[in-house]
């Protein structure tokens, strides 16, 4: 049983049709890959997972369990973080605040002061921020709260939006390197990314996203080497 | 990295004392100008716009909705505040001892805050809630069709009178200072609001659903992926800003010893630019408005114009949307750097 799974998926905005039947799994420890231009649903399928958005029809399971009618709060509960498209730090707090607010549903105590460690061991730039307002930080630095901050909530399957978004490509590479370290440690990460190579490049399996629908599935070294993905996605 | 926290902490500190330093000097200024007994009328005055005007300026911050109804609220409020102090004390209201007194502002003041933080969130389930992701004017329109509703209810079961309200402090009951005389009642209308605008503050900035409220006003979508319940915090905002009504409505009650069921109408306007001269959306900075407008009311009375009131007050609220929108403590810039 795959540890989140989506079976023929249809969301609509407003009579905007913008997922299809979208169908993808995450399996324990892996990262999976959505790949798309604009505009291909990457982001609805994200928001339809972790419940800010609804799904019209199909299913969405995490560990066997039906999650497509809970409440987004509900669905952080079960176990998905989600580091949304645009980054989304509460501007107006400190850092530490929206670490904060990452773990709001736990209780607080020697375990969350651990996860603290663990954020500021993983992005040390955080800990120099600390006290500093999220809005006054750098994109770079915003993203790292945006990751930290979902992390915060102990997820089992990451759900990350366009990490790279904006971001100078020394700053991609670290922070590509960090969203491996993150897997290694033990989370599921679904990855939504415009750049395709760096993303192929780190992940274990990959869906390209066009219109809606997945129009192809495959290992990333397969999907990396294939001549119309080389083409659409890759700028070869 | 030492000098960049450096230069954070020390802009942190100056921003602490840059406000309560101009506060102080304000009022020192008033006090001068006004004499005592007229600034004593004014921080009373200023207190019930205060109170109102944190209801406005809290559901604006969560929901983007200029809550037309909640003058209303108030309004509703003076009126459940005289049936409880009659069902309490009888037709008079007379208190003649200190013990009695305490235990029946209590009363009061709970009973009636209840009962309206009830009808606040009441008012958001059924009016409001089902229409959260409609066109933004939606719910404005409702707002002003509450509002109707409201006046329409205490005026079908009141009538449309001037009602009058048992006074529970007596005249008699003042102190003395210099030539002054300062009556009881004013010191407990502005420090019973004073008291609750800092358990507010605090409610706010400390506790978990304070900051629940706070990053639901920042960036609801974000907000509820931290797990923040998006319904519950949106109606827990409409009961404290409700219940903040309540208690001005009880306060109203005390202080003018009279209400009618247009009371809401004028007193919401102003209480509405109380909270757009302080910053819409800002918890300290509606507050600061209402003692602003009360003043300016106040002041002009003394001066002489008296009737020109209201117009000095919109007048300055045209200004400030002129020149500055985002009010006195609201911040310049947008949310998302």
């Amino acid at each position: 049983m795959a540890l989140l799974e989506l079976k023929d998926v249809h969301t609509y905005y407003g009579a905007v049709h913008a997922l299809r039947g979208v169908s993808l799994k995450v399996e324990e420890g892996e990262i999976v890959t959505l790949i798309g231009s604009n505009g291909a649903g990457k982001t609805t399928t994200l928001r339809t997972i972790s419940g800010l958005q609804r799904a019209r029809s199909g299913s969405i399971t995490l560990n066997g369990k039906s999650i497509e009618t809970a409440p987004a709060h509900e669905i952080v509960r079960l176990g998905i973080g989600h580091s949304p498209e645009g980054r989304r730090v509460f501007t107006r707090m400190s850092v530490r605040e929206n670490l904060e607010m990452g773990a709001f549903l736990r209780k607080p105590g020697p375990e969350v002061q651990a996860d603290f460690k663990k954020i500021f061991d993983l992005f040390p730039r955080l800990k120099e921020r600390e006290f500093q307002a999220a809005g006054t930080m750098s994109g770079g630095e915003q993203q790292m709260l945006a990751i930290g901050r979902a992390l915060m909530g102990q997820p089992k399957v990451l759900l990350l939006d366009e990490p790279s978004m904006g971001l100078a490509p020394i700053l991609v590479e670290q922070i590509f390197d960090i969203i491996k370290e993150i897997n290694t440690r033990g989370t599921a990460v679904l990855l939504v990314e415009q750049n395709a190579m760096m993303a192929l490049g780190i992940a274990n399996r990959g869906y390209i996203l066009q219109i809606g629908e997945v129009t192809l599935e495959d290992d990333c070294k397969k999907l990396a080497s294939n001549p119309k993905v080389k083409e659409a996605y890759l700028g070869v | 990295m030492a000098t960049a926290t450096g230069t954070v902490r020390t802009e942190r500190v100056r921003g602490q004392f840059f406000l309560p330093a101009v506060i102080t000097g304000f009022l020192a200024l008033m006090l001068g100008l006004l004499g005592f007994e007229q600034f004593l009328n004014a921080m009373t005055l200023g207190a019930i716009y205060a109170l109102i005007a944190l209801g406005y300026t809290m559901v604006y911050g969560i929901i983007e909705l200029i809550n037309f109804a909640h003058g209303d609220v108030f309004m509703v409020a003076t009126f459940v505040s005289i049936a409880v102090s009659t069902t309490l004390l009888g037709q008079t209201g007379a208190v003649l001892d200190i013990p009695t007194l305490i235990i029946s502002l209590i009363v009061l003041f709970t009973v009636t805050i209840v009962v309206m933080a009830l009808v606040g969130a009441l008012i958001e389930r059924l009016a409001y809630r089902p229409l959260r992701n409609a066109p933004k004017l939606a719910p404005l329109i409702t707002a002003i069709g509450v509002s109707f509703i409201l006046q329409n209810i205490i005026q079908f079961f009141v009538g449309p009178y001037i009602t009058n309200v048992p006074q529970l402090f007596s005249t008699q009951w003042a102190f003395t200072i210099g030539e002054s005389r300062v009556p009881l009642l004013n010191l407990f209308v502005i420090g019973s609001a004073l008291f609750l605008m800092v358990v507010l503050q605090l409610f706010i900035s400390r506790t978990k659903t304070g900051r629940a409220m706070r990053t639901t006003a920042m960036d609801r979508d974000a907000s509820s992926l931290m797990g923040v319940d998006i319904n519950r915090t949106i109606m827990i905002t409409f009961l404290i800003g409700s219940g903040l009504a309540g208690a001005a409505g009880v306060i109203h009650g005390l202080y003018y010893g009279n209400t009618t069921f247009t009371l809401g109408f004028q007193s919401g306007l102003k209480a509405f630019t109380a909270a757009v001269l302080g910053g819409i959306g800002n918890t300290a900075g509606a507050a600061l408005g209402g003692f602003l407008i009360a003043f300016v009311e106040v002041g002009a009375a003394a001066f002489g114009f008296g009737r020109w009131g209201g117009a000095i007050v919109f007048s300055l609220l045209v200004v400030f949307l002129i020149f500055r929108p985002t009010g006195l403590l609201g911040s310049s810039t947008g949310d998302r750097a």
